[in-house]
């Protein structure tokens, strides 16, 4: 392949901007509603312990939020410059979430948050926990809308395609919002963030209880960490099968591959625990199999059957057939806008038509495709098999894994007992990264098990790019490596030093004589140096 | 609703949204355009920036949601736009990835050389976005080299350096000096002491090189080959650029102010207000000074909206494949949605947001950083 071939740059860009992003819209979105937690806990018994807190932890959040906030922007840029095609296909369609998001959720997020930090003085006890929830509120829906947008990618609902304007046009609003993957995707995805901001914050309330400092704080943010991340993380398991549910009736071929199902079996499915998905040999080496599980699991039933990737080969081959004749009468009516049998050919097969664009994006004319072109292009309908077989295991791991964690943390801390449990707490302090891994490798299963389309079924990725040069986006790609890494490790190194000043020191309990601060200073050159 | 008042709706809708943006983030971006200059100390820096603190979040969403309204209700042009200056838009994300990231973690640091480094970030991105804004506009005047084939995929034949032409560069300067004066008009109103003194100076220079740009830019207009759609167009056909047909002559974007005189209120505006907000600086008149800026800001942006209707991006190597609210807009479905979406969210937007700002009145002083020290940026 060519290695300056703009489209490949252009979603290994999109891939690394998106999972950057990812790290810190999770964190955000757990963090304010710990936050609020807090800050409600304050209002009702009136301990200033929470109401410190709330601004501690609120001060950690603020670094994360700018973070999620600048790299946001990047998301919604990227539709435009690398996926002009994309933009022109759809945005009739999926312009109207990312809309809808700014004016409902992130101009309510955003305009709140200022008042968050720097309002504390300024409005009442319940003003400001009014604002909290606004926040927690704002970038929950902002969450919503965008995996409205994201869940038509996924299963395109409420749209058909206009051959007077050459795109996708909406036929249903309400469809697309009640779209059933997006509703699933959302309430797994936010229960995620939950669990990455309670982890967040039993990590670091478990580091400063080993190290004897903050007790009463961290105690407490232990507390709230885990039973908000108990239930979080439940309800991260029970959405993920709900989507995973979903997932067979919607993306067959996406389930079929996360499973590595070669071939259909008879119902209930065995499902694979463990195995080396080889992809040329088309079967599962080593494999570890618990019978009926995978049927029960996504059909429900015991006589449904979960379709193999051969048989899903199959049916994705007479889908190209089918889309070829929509493609055929879709020349003529570019030709001839009244033709009225060309009319209805592309009425009856135009469900398929993307299909067909799979040629195209072969370099294939569908119009003169050979047998041999569409067996090439049904075969490019089986997204990358080993990638999501592994993702979703080890995301599925970690998602029971938190389970377990948080449960023994509830009891740790319901009972007192952090003394004689040390080794849970350092645990606890080191599954800090886990819930990144997690979500990012949710991510990955979601988009990558959508390959090779941008749109389920109805655009390639191939076809959706910009006409741009392969520099050009490599420049940007370079660009956004260098960038997002210097701002990754400022990030990083502000995160750690306020963890390590603690909240005394951070909220100012402290009173710092004016050398001290002056040797402060010198600390944060050196640290600065260092870095 | 039919569809040719939808689109002029969502024409009307998209000027407001930019005008929202150029108020609300301009004072953001014109007060850290002028940081270094008005600011000189670490606590007149966090002066400066305090005034902004606690709204330049919300105020960017104004960006973020013209980007998002421009892609729902006009996606060709998104499609066209971003692609099209691929490089120009990098620079831009860039400005605005460093704002957030500057604003928070410039305090969290004492470091003097840590301070130093983001009020320069903040500074020149801040700059470098007002300048690419202007160059942008100025860029539809001319045209751009983009062309479609009978799929809608659009082709560019130009970079970065194309988009480097004087009249652009002319509104680059007048879009700098916009977002200056409002910056000043902001910060005579939120500061006091040496930094306010100075924010003066900038607010009184800064109008009047505004008032000076766009008379020149007026007269440039008049010589530039505009475009003028063919025919009438139809304001209810389907949104294909390749159906219609258009001409260019020299001052044809002045035609829409002799075919329809009342649209020359929005340059008058522009004009008067500049001058206005330079007198009210002069005798300190902070408030008026602050609204005749507002005016100003608002009587510029409408002036192109006005010059360029119907037109929202034309294309120089393929005129009649230009793209105008007629032929680059969304399903009349979509628009109809986005124009219920728009009236019921926006007048929240701007009850909560003016809830805010009356929460955050007051000005923001030297003393008042010294006694909250830890807790502002």
């Amino acid at each position: 392949m060519d290695a300056l071939d703009p489209v490949l740059l252009s979603r290994l860009q999109f891939a690394l901007t998106a999972l950057y992003h990812f790290l810190f819209v999770p964190l955000t979105l757990g963090m304010s509603f710990i936050l609020a937690i807090m800050e409600s806990t304050y209002v009702m018994t009136g301990r200033e312990i929470w109401r410190d807190m709330t601004r501690f932890w609120g001060k950690l959040f603020g670094i994360n939020f700018a973070m999620g906030v600048a790299t946001g922007i990047t998301m919604e840029f990227q539709f435009g410059t690398n996926w002009a095609y994309y933009s022109h296909y759809v945005g009739d369609i999926f312009g109207v979430p990312l809309a809808i998001e700014g004016l409902m959720a992130f101009f309510l997020e955003s305009t709140f948050v200022g008042l968050f930090f720097f309002g504390w003085n300024r409005l009442s006890k319940l003003q400001h926990l009014g604002v909290t929830w606004l926040v927690a509120l704002g970038s929950n829906l902002s969450a919503l809308w965008i995996l409205i947008a994201n869940g038509w990618m996924q299963n395109p609902v409420g749209a058909q395609f206009n051959y007077q304007t050459m795109r996708m046009e909406v036929t249903s609003m309400a469809d697309v919002i009640f779209n059933p993957v997006a509703q699933a995707k959302f309430v797994h995805t936010v229960s995620a963030g939950y669990v990455v901001g309670s982890v967040f914050v039993l990590a670091i309330s478990a580091f400063y209880l080993l190290r004897g400092r903050h007790l009463a704080f961290a105690k407490r943010s232990l507390a709230v960490a885990a039973s908000f991340g108990l239930a979080s993380a439940l309800s991260v398991v029970v959405l993920g099968d709900e989507s995973g549910y979903l997932t067979t009736h919607n993306q067959k071929m996406k389930l079929a591959a996360i499973e590595a199902e070669w071939h259909t079996e008879q119902a209930p499915a065995s499902f694979t625990v463990f195995g080396i998905p080889d992809s040329k040999a088309q079967e599962t080496r080593y494999a570890l199999r618990v019978p009926w599980v995978l049927g029960l699991i996504a059909t429900r039933s015991t006589d449904e059957q979960v379709l193999g990737i051969d048989d899903l080969v199959k049916r994705s081959r007479e889908r190209v057939q089918d889309g070829v004749l929509a493609y055929y009468a879709l020349q003529q009516l570019k030709r001839h806008p009244e033709d009225a049998g060309a009319k209805a050919t592309f009425q009856a097969y135009q469900k398929d038509l993307g299909y067909a664009l799979l040629l195209t994006a072969d370099g294939v004319d569908p119009v003169q495709a050979t047998d041999s072109d569409i067996t090439q292009a049904a075969e490019r309908t089986v997204p990358r098999v080993a990638t999501l077989f592994w993702s979703f295991r080890i995301m599925v791991a970690l998602g029971f894994l938190f389970i377990f964690m948080f449960a023994f943390a509830f009891w740790v801390s319901a009972t007192q007992r952090f003394a004689r449990y040390r080794w849970f707490l350092r645990l606890c302090l080191y599954a800090l990264p886990l819930p990144w891994i997690s979500t990012e490798l949710g991510w990955v299963v979601a988009e990558v098990g959508r390959q090779p389309w941008v749109i389920e079924g109805v655009l390639p990725t191939q076809l959706a790019a910009s006409s741009i040069s392969g520099l050009q986006v490599l420049g940007s790609l370079l660009g956004f490596v260098l960038f997002y890494s210097i701002l990754a490790v400022v990030d990083v190194f502000l995160m750690r030093r306020y963890i390590v000043m603690g909240p005394d020191e951070v909220l100012d309990k402290r009173v710092i004589a004016p050398e001290e601060r002056r040797s402060v200073r010198a600390q944060e050159r050196r640290a600065l140096e260092e870095a | 609703m039919d569809y040719e008042t939808l689109r002029l709706i969502w024409w009307l809708f998209l000027t407001v949204l930019l005008t929202g943006f150029a108020l609300m983030d301009g004072f953001d971006l014109g007060v850290a355009a002028q940081l270094l200059y008005v600011a000189r100390d670490d606590e007149e820096r966090r002066v400066a920036i305090n005034s902004i603190g606690p709204v330049w979040d919300g105020n960017q969403v104004w960006f973020v949601l013209g980007g998002g309204a421009v892609f729902a209700a006009f996606p060709l042009l998104y499609a066209v736009a971003f692609s099209g200056f691929y490089a120009a838009m990098f620079l831009v994300l860039v400005t605005f990835i460093v704002r957030p990231v500057g604003f928070d973690f410039r305090n969290k640091l004492q470091a003097p050389v840590w301070r130093e480094t983001w009020d320069r970030i903040l500074s020149v991105a801040a700059i470098v976005a007002a300048l690419l804004f202007g160059v942008a506009v100025g860029n539809l005047f001319l045209g751009v080299p983009f062309s479609f084939d009978e799929n809608l995929r659009m082709h560019y034949d130009g970079g970065l350096l194309g988009l480097v032409r004087p009249f652009p560069l002319l509104c680059g300067a007048a879009s700098l000096a916009m977002l200056l004066m409002h910056g000043a008009a902001y910060l005579r109103l939120k500061t006091d002491g040496r930094v306010a003194a100075r924010a003066r100076h900038t607010l009184l220079t800064a109008s009047l090189f505004l008032f000076l740009l766009l008379v020149a830019g007026g007269f440039w207009v008049g010589q530039i080959e505009g475009y003028a759609p063919v025919g009438v167009p139809q304001g209810d056909g389907p949104s294909n650029p390749l159906l219609q047909h258009v001409a260019r002559a020299a001052g044809a974007w002045l035609g829409n102010y002799s075919s329809h005189p009342w649209m020359m209120a929005a340059p008058a505006l522009a004009l008067v207000s500049a001058l206005a907000a330079a007198a009210a600086g002069w005798r300190k008149w902070d408030v008026a000074a602050f609204v005749a800026s507002s005016l100003a800001v608002a009587g510029t942006i409408f002036t192109a909206g006005f010059s360029l209707f119907p037109f929202l991006l034309p294309s120089d190597v393929a005129p009649s494949q230009s793209l105008t609210i007629w032929d680059a807009s969304s399903s009349q479905h979509t628009l109809f949605i986005m124009v219920v979406a728009v009236l019921i969210f926006l007048p929240v937007i701007l009850v909560y947001t003016g809830w805010v700002f009356r929460v955050l009145r007051g000005k923001v002083t030297a003393a008042y950083i010294r006694e909250n020290d830890r807790s502002l940026y």
